[in-house]
């Protein structure tokens, strides 16, 4: 029996077990829509947005490790995926985006909705497909959902032109598809591993630095095994939060920009590394030339080649999954006798707690104004640090970063590698649908929230009841931090004006708004929002203005050059 | 220091795999000499030849990066062993008077072939590796050079080295 390509689409999200589609709808996927009103398998999340659609099945991937979907239709309705997307390809992130395109014998003149989306996108997908023939429709569909889950993770678009959706053709779905170009290596080699042994034995002052491929590669139990087995102090990156315990006493902090000292002096003094799936960002390692200047051997663990020596010259590359590399490594560690040197770790360790007893986080907890960093910290007690955390991008991603304390992995989602203001609350909802019964906080800041606060409407319509954490500064205030310390505190264009009484918005999407302003109510309200179990409740902290994030290491500066709170 | 390298990529001989591999290079910031593509005895597959200059970091990137690409096959970088390079160039140049004897004379001394004649010019094609493509245009006189056209080079391991699926 033939059926037609809009509903072969669909029948392969089916097939993948798709549970939500995050979409809009629009003439060129209009066939496809109708496909998805007949069936119910599929769940479409309407946002109203594109970008919320990418964003919400972004958030669903992250905490679930499944796929995303998101289906949008040609012309605006892909290019206002776009920023979806690069934030999804910056941080690895497994999508399938469906956008719809106009008619074949239309393509390149310039039609009504008509973009090149397999061009405008080639920079910011690990791979993309347009589909010229209803016969390849659900072979490129298996392959798209196989790139993006494989290897490095990443999302992957399929251009589907209008007319495919109405030709014919039988359906089979393949089950499984081999591409003779495309073949991750997942298996560590057996003696780079041996030398990794060997160097991380041989060590003084051994460090492990670890980031968002231990959650892409679901290894965050092998990495506390090893972490424990060896004894040595750990930190991770942004995106790797949680896949080590961070309450535990082994794990250093976040490193980085934003991260604690000890965590950065660990990091420029150790004399070998130990590198998990993180990427040597700029933010984390700093000016290189500093990093390069303190002798060290490096060992990295990562799936995607390109990703070892790239910025840092690598002494015992190993190019493999997470996962799969250090069950290996803990297994020849087990099978020796050697114990390293635990004289030398011993005064390593003594050296990390002087380090740390600089306590580079605290703050002035007996303020009259609301403190930022107190919000976060309440919020961990009273969601008892189980919470699932979106945020947006500014100093709050900072502060919800530092002070909620996370132990597990999937539970921290935020954009990284973009830094894309918008991403918390459409991040939210795709968390929120995979969990319902969870809570899910969006940690944000007023001017982030502005840029995809529509969604509050989506969340009216599917029950979402999220809890918005407004850290409200009324400031752009990462750009004031950067203008009060490097622009002679010339605050251009950073001030929130004119902003909308959020609780007032927030009741007429239909939600429960708060204002809190008193340092005492805090707690309080709080308790009070996560009582409210079926009520999105949008919280707006009216917060220090001048607060800063620290430690923060200043753009061309080495890892150990950090500017902390009691230096000012 | 940014040497020369010559790098072969075998890639699927799919429509958009040419504009992900010149993306890559403009996106990366990467140098591209030249670049040429075509299919190969199998039908399927495109062999393309990149000269590219960096430092042994960067060229290191580029073949990782070129790699990365899910419609590219394999990789070489040429310059890892002993290899052939050729170029082919066709020159439209003056043959009027004494020149139409100088530029027989010139295309024979640099083992050209005289592929088109006209009343007043000639056109020669003239194959080897780059340096002697160069050394021809230089041994002519400038005013005498109409037109040029090059295809950028192509190479090939030597010996038994194959660059095959
Ligand atoms: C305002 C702001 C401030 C920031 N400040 C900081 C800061 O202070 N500190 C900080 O750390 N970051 C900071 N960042 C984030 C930073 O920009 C980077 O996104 C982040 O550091 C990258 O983290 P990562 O190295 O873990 O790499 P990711 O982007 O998470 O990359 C993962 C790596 O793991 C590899 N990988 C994927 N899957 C696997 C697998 N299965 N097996 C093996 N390897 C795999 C990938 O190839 C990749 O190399 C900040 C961002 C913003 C917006
Ligand atoms: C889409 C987008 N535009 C601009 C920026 C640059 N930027 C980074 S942080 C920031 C300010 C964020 O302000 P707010 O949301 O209030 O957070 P705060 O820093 O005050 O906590 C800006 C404009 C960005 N990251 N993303
Ligand atoms: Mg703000």
């Amino acid at each position: 029996m033939e059926i037609t390509g809009a509903e072969i689409t669909v029948r392969c999200l089916q097939e993948e077990g798709v549970e939500f589609a995050f979409g809009y709808p629009g003439g060129a996927v209009l066939y496809i829509y109708d496909e998805i009103f007949k069936q119910n398998k599929v769940k479409h999340v309407l946002v109203r947005h594109e970008q919320a659609a990418v964003h919400a099945a972004d958030g669903y991937a992250r905490a679930t490790g499944r796929v995303g979907v998101a289906l949008v239709t040609s012309g605006p309705g892909a290019t206002n995926a776009v920023t979806g997307i690069a934030t999804a390809y910056m941080d690895s992130i497994p999508m399938v985006i469906l956008s719809g395109q106009v008619p074949t014998p239309a393509i390149g003149l310039d039609a009504f909705q008509e973009v090149d989306t397999v061009g405008i996108t080639r920079p910011c997908v690990k791979h993309n497909f347009l589909v010229k023939d209803v016969k390849d429709l659900a072979v490129t569909i298996k392959k798209a959902f196989h790139i993006a889950a494989t290897g490095r993770p990443g999302p992957v678009l399929v251009d589907i032109p209008k007319d495919i959706t109405t030709h014919l053709t039988a359906f089979e779905y393949p089950k499984s598809v081999t591409l003779r170009s495309y073949n991750p290596v997942t298996v560590g080699h057996p003696m780079q591993i041996k030398k990794a042994v060997k160097l991380l034995l041989s060590a003084k002052r051994p460090f492990v630095y670890t980031g968002g491929g231990v959650i892409l590669s679901e290894a965050s139990g092998q990495l506390n095994k090893l972490i424990k087995l060896l004894g040595v102090p750990c930190t991770s990156t942004l995106m790797g939060l949680g896949a080590y315990p961070e309450t535990d006493r082994q794990f250093l902090g976040m490193l980085g920009m934003h991260g604690t000292y000890e965590a950065n002096m660990a990091m420029q003094h150790c004399d070998v590394l130990l590198a998990v799936g993180a990427r040597f960002d700029d933010r984390v390692i700093g000016n290189t030339e500093h990093f390069n200047s303190e002798k060290r051997q490096i060992i990295h663990i990562d799936i995607d080649p390109s990703s070892i020596s790239k910025r840092v010259k690598v002494d015992v590359p190993i190019v493999g999954s997470v996962a799969q590399v250090l069950d290996e490594l803990i297994k020849q560690l087990q099978a020796t006798k050697d114990r390293g040197d635990q004289a030398a770790l011993k005064t390593w360790w003594t050296q990390i707690e002087l380090w740390r007893s600089k306590d580079c986080m605290k703050y002035d907890r007996s303020s009259k104004i609301i403190k930022p960093q107190y919000v976060v910290e309440k919020l961990y007690e009273v969601t008892k640090g189980d919470a699932y955390v979106t945020s947006d991008v500014g100093q709050h991603q900072m502060w919800a970063a530092q002070y909620y304390k996370f132990d597990k992995p999937r539970r921290w989602i935020n954009s990284g590698g973009l830094g894309t203001m918008g991403f918390g609350l459409p991040a939210a909802m795709g968390v929120k649908l995979a969990f319902p019964k969870a809570n899910v906080a969006c940690i944000t800041g007023e001017a982030s929230i502005q840029m995809c606060i529509q969604e509050l409407s989506t969340c009216k319509q599917y029950h979402l009841p999220l809890k918005i954490i407004n850290l409200n500064n009324r400031y752009m205030g990462m750009v004031r931090q950067w203008q009060q310390f490097f622009h002679g505190n010339r605050y251009s264009e950073s001030y929130m004006d004119a902003l909308p009484d959020f609780v007032k918005l927030a009741e007429a999407y239909g939600h429960v708004g708060m204002r809190i302003e008193k340092p005492s109510d805090v707690e309080g309200a709080l308790k009070e929002a996560f009582k409210l179990k079926d009520q999105l409740v949008f919280m707006d902290f009216l917060t220090d203005q001048t607060e800063n994030v620290f430690p923060m290491v200043p753009g061309g500066k080495g890892l150990s050059e950090m500017i902390l709170a009691e230096d000012l | 220091m940014a040497t020369r390298h010559i790098i072969s990529v075998l890639l699927e001989n799919e429509a958009g795999a040419l504009s992900r591999v010149s993306g890559l290079f403009s996106a990366r910031g990467y140098n591209i000499e030249s670049l040429t593509v075509a299919p190969t005895e199998d039908a399927t597959m495109s062999r393309m030849t990149i000269v590219t200059r960096g430092t042994e970091e960067v060229v290191e990137q580029i073949v990782k990066q070129l790699n990365k690409l899910i419609e590219v096959v394999k990789v070489l970088d040429l310059n890892e062993g002993s290899h052939i390079e050729r170029e082919l160039m066709l020159v439209k140049v003056k043959a009027e008077g004494k020149l139409r004897e100088e530029m027989k004379r010139m295309s024979d001394i640099f083992r050209g072939r005289i592929i088109d004649v006209a009343d007043s010019t000639y056109t020669i094609e003239l194959t080897g590796n780059g340096v002697k493509l160069d050394a021809f245009l230089e041994a002519l006189d400038p005013s005498a050079i109409l037109e040029t056209v090059r295809t950028g080079a192509c190479g090939i391991g030597r010996g038994e080295r194959v660059l095959k699926v």
